[in-house]
């Protein structure tokens, strides 16, 4: 079906025009190496675009599709019910979004998918702003997080996708970290596997929009893990699984000084982002392991 | 709706289009933006791939057998200075695309 032009290793071209350093970039051959050919992939605008390509070239081997930021898991759930109907249950159906069109705009068409059902997988790639269209704040922005809508630091804490995607039962949802990439392969063959919507929420350092030094994106990743901004867990028909649970965490200044959108904090807001970041980490871990508890409690009544 | 497309189509005779659609797939080469280019100090290079696993362009090829153990395609490499970053052996390092000044 395809022209192929040039030489790639995987299904992902080498020359795509993502900044150098991209987390993107990385997450997408990891995700491309375990689903295989045999994939459909749904992309809205944005910077995964770069990968379903301009004009008639594309930066993919596999079949794909470009819909509007709004509607892709709807988007999604139709190419699955078009596939099923030709009798092909075998194609794995992915949708890749970003936070903008995953927690803002696109928070509709997926709960609709979440409720009813749709075999899709679903991967949200946060980059906590809008990067594509240059830095705007979205709702997955951190505490404190300077973009251009939010020049002083952003007012407010940021949305918990996995809180909405487990308040309507997903059979999976995991969330995961570009610095475990063994870790991420595993999540993605259970998600592939599962029988019903699945959505991963992996964060995604951008060294455009989080303002540091390219070489720095996978040492981000592992220390915003380290210092408890970022939860690695599992849900799975009912069960949390904590794959990051620290006993330390590392002081909040080793994550936030490395980037230049949190340079304005004074030493207070410093102090209370630290504050803010573990009681919100140990409460979280709390509730999730509480989880465990009532099903448990459940199954033996 | 099918009237449109032909319609539309027709107008198009030249280009042969069929639709917005992708039909080649390319790369294209990072050329002379790139600032600085990672090396390898081969012999204190412990072969572990951590390099490979990590290169967000998947240019970096590690073959265990030969004595230059490193491979970068520098075609598509863009100097982002990852596989630097996270060497263990910290046997790589960055260097100034145009030459020492």
């Amino acid at each position: 079906m395809f022209d192929i032009q040039h030489k790639s290793k995987g299904l992902v071209s080498h020359g795509v025009s993502a900044c150098a350093g991209c987390g993107l970039e990385l997450i997408m051959r990891n995700v491309m190496s375990v689903l295989g050919e045999d994939t459909v992939i749904l992309i809205p605008p944005g910077c995964s675009a770069l990968f379903s390509g301009y004009g008639n070239e594309s930066g993919l081997k596999i079949a794909g599709f470009q819909g509007n930021l709004e509607n892709t898991a709807a988007c999604a759930a139709g190419v699955r019910a078009a596939l099923n109907a030709q009798g092909n249950y075998h194609t794995t159906v992915l949708a890749f979004a970003g936070d903008g069109g995953t927690v803002d705009i696109g928070l509709q068409a997926l709960s609709g998918v979440l409720e009813r059902r749709d075999r899709i997988m679903y991967i949200c790639y946060d980059n906590e702003a809008y990067m594509n269209t240059g830095i705007q704040g979205s709702s997955s922005t951190p505490f404190f997080a300077s973009t251009t809508t939010t020049p002083s630091g952003k007012p407010t804490s940021r949305k918990n996708l996995m809180e909405i995607a487990i308040a309507h039962d997903i059979p999976y949802a995991a969330t995961a970290s570009i610095h475990n990439l063994n870790d991420f392969k595993k999540k993605l063959k259970k998600a592939m596997e599962t029988d019903g919507p699945s959505l991963i929420h992996i964060q995604t350092p951008c060294p455009t929009g989080w303002r540091y030094d390219p070489g720095k994106s996978v040492e981000l990743a592992r220390l915003a893990v380290q210092t408890g901004s970022w939860i690695l867990f599992e849900y799975e028909d009912g069960r949390v699984t904590i794959n990051s649970k620290l006993k330390d965490l590392k002081p909040i200044t080793d994550y936030i000084e490395i980037q230049g959108r949190f340079k304005h904090l004074t030493e207070e807001q410093k102090a209370e982002l630290q504050d803010y970041t573990e009681k919100y980490y140990h409460r979280y871990i709390k509730k999730l392991e509480n989880m465990n508890i009532e099903t448990e409690e459940h199954a033996t009544a | 709706m099918q009237k449109q497309q032909e319609k539309h189509s027709k107008e198009l005779k030249k280009c042969r289009v069929l639709g917005p659609v992708a039909t080649i797939f390319a790369s294209s080469t990072t050329g002379s933006w790139r600032l600085e280019r990672p090396v390898i100090d081969y012999e204190k290079c412990i072969k572990c791939g951590t390099c490979e696993r990590f290169c967000p362009t998947n240019v970096i090829d590690v073959y265990k057998d030969r004595a230059e153990c490193v491979v970068i395609n520098y075609d598509y490499c863009k100097g982002c200075g990852i596989c630097v970053n996270e060497c263990p052996s910290k046997c790589m390092k960055m260097i100034p695309e145009r030459g020492e000044e």
